[in-house]
């Protein structure tokens, strides 16, 4: 008789248990990294494909070393743009390498290169630069570091194909002005400050004009050796 | 024989009091680590990407801006030179080792009621971490505020300099809780009105105010109109203290930094202290808010596009009912944050979004994105408004002016 009792009440026990496992699931977000990046989607696509406005840059499929250090950037100060700057103040390393993770994971198409509005002058100019450099100025070329095919290199050099002319153009800018960094040495600062306003309307105004490669994955690490060091580029 | 037997009992007895006092030691300079994350020191004496304690930390205030101290034990630029005694004067009476005024943007208010014990622990702790050799940057405020003597005529008005006195009527966990929120953990510095002096009067303890210069509205923790817990239960308390989400609500802005660098590391003993103090100093909520400035007809205009919003862009997290899925999703029907006379706190959400701080109970938080740039101020007026009135809740209308001055408001 007790036996029974006790019986009955741990198949009532775990009944209850049941329930309320199967009504917390119900009441709670999904436990996936993509309901815990919804308040960075507006911004960045729902895969880091990127939005209309051209100053969001995409996140998807770029290097997932590189992205990290992003979010460690931005949370410091160290790169500055408020917004982003606010949300993530309070996250934890292992969090941010999560969030890069799950956008290096992603791999929307690169949107087609967008009609350029520079003449032709200026986009030859841009071609120079951007796949042998300027010796006599002291300009590498971003070849030699983002690569033959500028789609990057694991763990921390990104690709630049994808990226809008305003974009590029905001980026090299805030490096001259020192309102992002990287790690040091900061080898794109070095190369940013070789460059005058007009390199940097004809370098950006290229890169956007350039079709996506048919593999725009980034290359293994170690794949080619960089003109000088990085430090967001460990040996 | 014998003799043999009590040297050796000696050299024992030497030896264990030697590991004893070297056990006290690590003891103390454990629990002063302790005590430290319970005041925050970091909080204003770490600078962003910065040496831990080194100070620099630029602290904007009405005045001017300050920039914190090098607390490390650095002899030359920190405070290597002080003695036990020299600390607890600063943390105690709030004066520098030679006597001087010290600006009470340090918490001194709230850490004289720290025990000399917890000073001192506090002390030994300092000194064991590494040293920084970086000198102070010089404050920058503006005349008269740079003359150190004005610092008496606020010290006369709003400081009453001694440590803590237990109240013998309530529990001993009553008293613990009421040491750590009154003393080290410095809320009332938040947590209670300034007025235009930068002072808060002992009357006025814990009763909400308008956090000079970035615009957060820290709510009173006393009225049950505003962050009073009185009808919280004790696990919703400890769980938002401790982790930053709770079933009731969620911490933000710069109480998000507070669970952060702080409560997330105090002990579940202690935690459950304060949440028992401060469920208990809730009073009895005053009469609702004076209604709303905005006439009638456009409230009920702004309140039915307020809808629409609501039901586009925030009903997925939040619920048609603001029912939320809670903790992560916070619930805003029934939620006080949101209902507070002051309307400062939810448009603040909607235009800047936000995570509540990644901690050891809850370290991979869920976020609201931010809709500054989605949203016209007509629209977060509207919205703040519907939330504000919606499922049962009583807070007033706000109107776009408000929502459009607080698009300016700092983000860090
Ligand atoms: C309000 C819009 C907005 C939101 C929300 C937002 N971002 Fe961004 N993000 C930006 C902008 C704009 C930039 C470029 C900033 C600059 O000019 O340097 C950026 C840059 C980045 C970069 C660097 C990209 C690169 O190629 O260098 C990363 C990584 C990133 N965001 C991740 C996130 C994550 C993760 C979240 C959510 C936690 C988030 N962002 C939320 C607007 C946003
Ligand atoms: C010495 C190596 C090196 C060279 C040469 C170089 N880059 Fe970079 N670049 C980097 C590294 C490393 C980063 C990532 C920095 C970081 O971690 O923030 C980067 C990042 C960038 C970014 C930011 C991409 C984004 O998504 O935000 C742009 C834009 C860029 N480089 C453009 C250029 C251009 C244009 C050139 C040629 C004029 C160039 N780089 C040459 C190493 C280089
Ligand atoms: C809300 C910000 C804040 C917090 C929290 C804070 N301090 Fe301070 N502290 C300051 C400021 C600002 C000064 C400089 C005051 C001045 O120059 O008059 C200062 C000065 C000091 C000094 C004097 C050092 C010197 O030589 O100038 C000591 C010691 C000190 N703080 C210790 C602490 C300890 C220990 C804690 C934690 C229990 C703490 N502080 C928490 C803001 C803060
Ligand atoms: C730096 C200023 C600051 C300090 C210090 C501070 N708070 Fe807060 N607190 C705020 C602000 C602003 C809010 C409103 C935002 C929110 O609800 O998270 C808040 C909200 C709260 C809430 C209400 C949360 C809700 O969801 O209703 C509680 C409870 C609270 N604080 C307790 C404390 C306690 C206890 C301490 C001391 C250990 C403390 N606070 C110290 C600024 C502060
Ligand atoms: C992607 C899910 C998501 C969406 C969409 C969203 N929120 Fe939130 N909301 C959250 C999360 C997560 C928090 C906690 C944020 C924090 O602590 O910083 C929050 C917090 C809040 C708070 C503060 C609650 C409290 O406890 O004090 C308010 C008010 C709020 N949201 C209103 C809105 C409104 C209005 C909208 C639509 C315009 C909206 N939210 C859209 C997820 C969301």
């Amino acid at each position: 008789m007790f036996a029974r009792y006790t019986a009955l009440a741990i198949v009532i026990a775990a009944l209850a248990a049941f329930d309320s496992a199967a009504a917390q699931t119900a009441n709670q977000p999904p436990d996936t990294m993509a309901a815990r990046v919804e308040a960075c989607t507006p911004c960045h696509g729902n895969k880091g494909e990127g939005t209309s406005d051209v100053y969001f840059p995409r996140l998807g499929g770029k290097p997932a070393g590189y992205l990290y250090n992003q979010l460690l950037a931005f949370r410091s100060g160290r790169r500055k743009y408020p917004p982003m700057n606010y949300l993530l103040e309070f996250l934890p390393d292992p969090y941010l390498e999560a969030m890069a993770e799950y956008f290096a994971n992603e791999h929307p198409p690169l949107p087609p290169p967008a009609p350029s509005e520079v003449s032709k002058e200026v986009l030859a100019q841009g071609e120079l630069l951007a796949t042998r450099g300027d010796a006599g100025r002291n300009i590498p070329a971003c070849v030699s570091c983002h690569g033959p095919g500028l789609t990057g290199m694991q763990p921390g050099i990104p690709g630049l194909l994808g990226l809008r002319a305003n974009y590029i153009s905001a980026q090299l800018g805030a490096w001259r002005y020192g309102t992002r960094t990287a790690k040091s040495p900061d080898c794109m600062q070095v190369v940013a400050g070789h460059l005058t306003e007009a390199d940097v309307t004809a370098v950006a105004a290229w890169l956007a004009t350039r079709a996506a490669p048919a593999n725009p994955a980034p290359v293994p690490k170690g794949t080619y050796a960089l003109p000088f060091g990085c430090g967001s580029q460990p040996n | 024989m014998g003799s043999k037997l009590s040297i050796a009992l000696l050299a024992l007895a030497a030896f264990t009091t030697a590991a004893q006092a070297q056990d006290k030691t690590s003891d103390i300079i454990a629990r002063g680590e302790y005590l430290a994350r319970a005041g925050d020191c970091t909080a204003c004496h770490t600078a962003p990407d910065g040496r831990l304690f080194a100070g620099g930390r630029a602290m904007p205030t009405p005045f001017g801006t300050l920039y914190t101290s090098n607390i490390t034990p650095d002899p030359e630029t920190g405070i290597g030179k002080w003695s036990a005694d020299d600390f607890y004067k600063t943390m105690h009476s709030g004066r520098f080792p030679d006597g001087g005024l010290i600006y009470p943007a340090m918490p001194f208010a709230s850490y004289t009621k720290v025990t000399r014990a917890d000073s001192d622990a506090i002390f030994a702790y300092l000194r064991s971490i590494p040293p920084v050799n970086q000198r102070n940057r010089p404050h920058e405020l503006r005349f008269p505020y740079d003359n150190r003597q004005l610092i008496l005529g606020w010290r006369t008005l709003f400081f009453s300099e001694g440590e803590f006195k237990p109240d013998p009527k309530q529990s001993a966990e009553w008293n613990r809780g009421a040491y750590l929120v009154e003393g080290l953990g410095h809320c009332g510095m938040c947590h209670s009105p300034i007025n235009a002096l930068g002072g808060t009067s002992q009357s006025d303890a814990f009763k909400g105010g308008l956090i000079p210069m970035q615009n957060w509205y820290a709510p009173s923790l006393t009225s049950s109109r505003e962050a009073g817990l009185g009808d919280w239960s004790i696990k919703d308390i400890t769980d938002l203290l401790q982790t930053g989400v709770s079933a009731r609500g969620v911490v933000y802005g710069p109480m998000a930094e507070v669970v952060h660098n702080s409560l997330q590391y105090l002990s579940d003993e202690d935690i459950r202290a304060m949440a028992v103090y401060l469920k208990g100093i809730s009073e009895p909520s005053p009469p609702p808010p004076a209604s709303s400035a905005l006439p009638t007809t456009e409230s009920s205009l702004l309140i039915s596009l307020g809808k629409t919003v609501y039901d586009k862009h925030c009903a997925s997290c939040h619920g048609l009912q603001g029912e939320g899925k809670p903790p992560h999703w916070p619930p805003l029907a029934n939620n006080q944050s949101i209902e507070m006379q002051s309307a400062v706190n939810p448009i603040r959400m909607v235009l800047n979004g936000g995570y509540p701080p990644g901690t050891q109970g809850n370290p991979m938080p869920y976020g609201m994105p931010p809709f500054a740039g989605l949203l016209s101020d007509n629209e977060v007026a509207a919205v703040v408004s519907y939330i504000r009135t919606a499922w049962g809740n009583r807070g007033t209308p706000v109107s776009a002016r408000e929502a459009n001055e607080l698009r300016s408001a700092p983000l860090n």
